[in-house]
């Protein structure tokens, strides 16, 4: 009979406080939804002006009022872009030089990784501090020797020259996403290979890479996104439109006599899809590899 | 020898079991294995020689020369183009613009970042919901620098959309990147604009590993959201925000593209940088000398406020 009353009092308790209760929470949840909406307008508006402004006739850029969708709705200003040669020959050479950079970088920071996360050696410190202070090198200190280093080495306006510049950015931060990546891995997997008789390159290649795949997808995406949008290097270290990439190819659009803007966000937007793509891809593994290397928390 | 081999590869182990037999001569097989570690980092090292070491050195060297580059026989000058540089009025602007760039920059990505990862971390609403809303507070780092510059300068031409919607709440629009007075503060907002994205994954990431226990525990104790902010969630996520601040610090101090390619540095040397500065001294006016003492002056700027990131890292680990 006590039991009853007690569960009654107490149910009867919750329903006074829930009625308040949910209603403070509903105003709360319609408050976050507000604000979400006026920050995903701040963050988004811009992009799809970008989208919109691409499928514009030129003349219709800065007609009042702004419309999202315009009478000369047309794909133009894609066409004019995807038919012109030396246009194309920006998107070939950010492919060619962002994929070798990617390559070439997992490749050394991988071996880089291994030797830091499972063997102990005189420098190894002090290694490290550089590989973290290499991170914070200004470009614009690097660019003036780099330039006199690749016009002696010969190096001036070609792939190879960009590559291996680009790589100044892109292996501190592999090879410290890297290493976060093999100490999570048991020391034990790559010992059971070697008593089966495996010897330490094996048991990196086979045993170690397999299972790592997604820190080297992580990894590996944000080294081409690094490349494919680096801009300084570009510009210094390559002369001829044939070697120019796609950022080089957007400014230089734009310094041409007449602002062809729709075709400059037909540009950027083709410009911007490979990262795009490869972002909404391997958003989990890249935002997961991202925050435990970058800031190691 | 089964032990021994496996012990080889555990630091720890290796060092003090091996400790009272290291006077004995060692096998040539143990010290080819002392070697294995340093193969495996050398493609790192001989990379980071030549890509940074040599190329510093080369920069320390040109400061000191003059006519370099463009000249084949180059003279020693001592300090003079570092005085050249510091006594350069333009020069003295540029840093004062940095420093109000970087600031700004710095704090409001931190304010931004940290409100967009509250809001995407709050109980209040669904996973996907916070999923959807996640994409599109992502999408301004997605884009290269000279995409936003382009799209910004669209959108802030004098006719642009932007004065528009300012118009139509009874703002006088602004030629805003090409008026002295505002062009400062508005490639500020648009390094805002793409930059507040990495604090906000980073802090995100930060508040998702705040144990839930703490926050239980302080909510029985009576302590409101704000209380439970500052004294649950704040300790936890501080070294992420120092950490962060210090990085951003330093990357936006290196921002070239942005303003390159929106004012490149003017208008009337009102938005000149560092950056635009040294790129100028090197390849508009061809003076390597001079923007070699710009540049080891901006390296050794910024080696200072890298060395609070090291020993910030290095109290973390």
């Amino acid at each position: 009979m006590s039991n009853v009353t007690l569960r009654g009092r107490r149910e009867a308790s919750i329903d006074v406080s829930r009625q308040p209760r949910t209603a403070k929470k509903t105003l709360l949840k319609a408050g976050a939804i507000a604000a979400l909406v006026i920050g995903a307008l701040y963050a988004g508006l811009p992009v799809l002006w970008m989208l919109s402004t691409s499928f514009k006739q030129n003349g219709e850029v800065f007609a009042l009022p702004p419309k999202l969708i315009t009478s000369g709705f047309s794909l133009d200003a894609y066409t004019a872009i995807l038919t012109d040669p030396s246009r194309l020959r920006f998107f070939l050479n950010s492919y060619i030089v962002a994929i070798a950079v990617t390559v070439l970088t997992l490749l050394v920071a991988i071996l880089a990784a291994y030797g830091f996360s499972r063997y102990e050696f005189p420098g190894k410190r002090l290694i490290n501090i550089v590989i973290v202070s290499v991170q914070a090198v200004p470009p614009i200190t690097l660019v003036i020797p780099y330039f006199g280093l690749m016009v002696a080495l010969g190096l001036y306006n070609t792939y190879p020259g960009l590559i291996l510049t680009h790589m100044v950015f892109t292996l501190p931060y592999a090879i410290i996403m890297m290493t976060a990546y093999f100490n999570t891995l048991p020391r034990e997997l790559d010992e059971a290979a070697k008593v089966d008789g495996a010897n330490v390159w094996t048991a990196l290649w086979r045993v170690l890479v397999p299972i790592s795949v997604p820190g080297i997808v992580a990894v590996g995406v944000y080294t081409f996104m690094i490349s494919w949008n680096e801009f300084l290097f570009a510009l210094t270290l390559t002369r001829t439109d044939s070697m120019r990439t796609v950022p080089i190819g957007i400014q230089l659009l734009m310094g041409q006599h007449s602002f062809e803007w729709n075709q400059m966000m037909a540009m950027s937007i083709l410009g911007s899809i490979p990262v795009l793509l490869l972002f909404l891809l391997f958003q989990r593994s890249f935002i997961g590899g991202l925050t435990s290397g970058a800031v190691k928390d | 020898m089964n032990l021994s081999s496996t012990n080889v590869h555990r630091p720890g182990t290796i060092r003090s079991s091996a400790g009272p037999r290291s006077t004995r001569p060692k096998a040539p097989a143990v010290r080819a294995r002392k070697l294995v570690p340093f193969a495996f980092v050398s493609p790192t090292l001989a990379l980071i020689t030549l890509l940074t070491v040599v190329p510093i050195l080369m920069v320390a060297g040109y400061s000191f020369m003059d006519n370099v580059i463009v000249e084949p026989n180059p003279v020693f000058v001592g300090f003079a183009n570092y005085v050249k540089v510091l006594s350069d009025p333009t020069f003295l602007t540029a840093l004062g613009n940095t420093f109000v760039f970087i600031t700004l920059s710095t704090v409001v990505h931190l304010v931004l970042g940290l409100a967009f990862a509250l809001l995407l971390n709050t109980p209040l609403l669904g996973n996907v919901t916070k999923a959807i809303f996640r994409v599109i507070y992502i999408l301004p780092w997605l884009f290269t620098i000279a995409v936003i510059a382009i799209v910004w300068r669209l959108m802030l031409d004098p006719s642009g959309v932007v004065n528009y919607l300012l118009g139509t709440f009874g703002i006088q629009g602004a030629d805003w990147l090409s008026t002295p007075e505002t062009a400062l503060g508005s490639v500020t907002f648009i390094n805002i604009w793409s930059g507040y994205p990495f604090f906000m994954i980073s802090l995100l990431a930060a508040l998702q590993g705040v144990p839930t226990v703490l926050h239980e525990a302080a909510r029985v104790d009576g302590a409101g959201w704000w209380q439970r902010f500052l004294y649950v969630t704040l300790p936890h996520i501080r070294p992420v925000i120092i950490s962060m601040a210090v990085l951003d610090l330093i990357w936006t101090s290196q921002q070239f593209a942005l303003i390159w390619m929106t004012t490149g540095g003017g208008p009337l040397n009102a938005t000149e940088v560092v950056s635009t500065y040294t790129y100028k001294q090197a390849f508009s006016n061809f003076d390597f000398s001079t923007a070699s003492a710009a540049a080891v002056i901006v390296l050794l700027l910024t080696m200072a406020l890298a060395f609070f990131y090291v020993r910030q890292q290095k109290v973390r680990d």
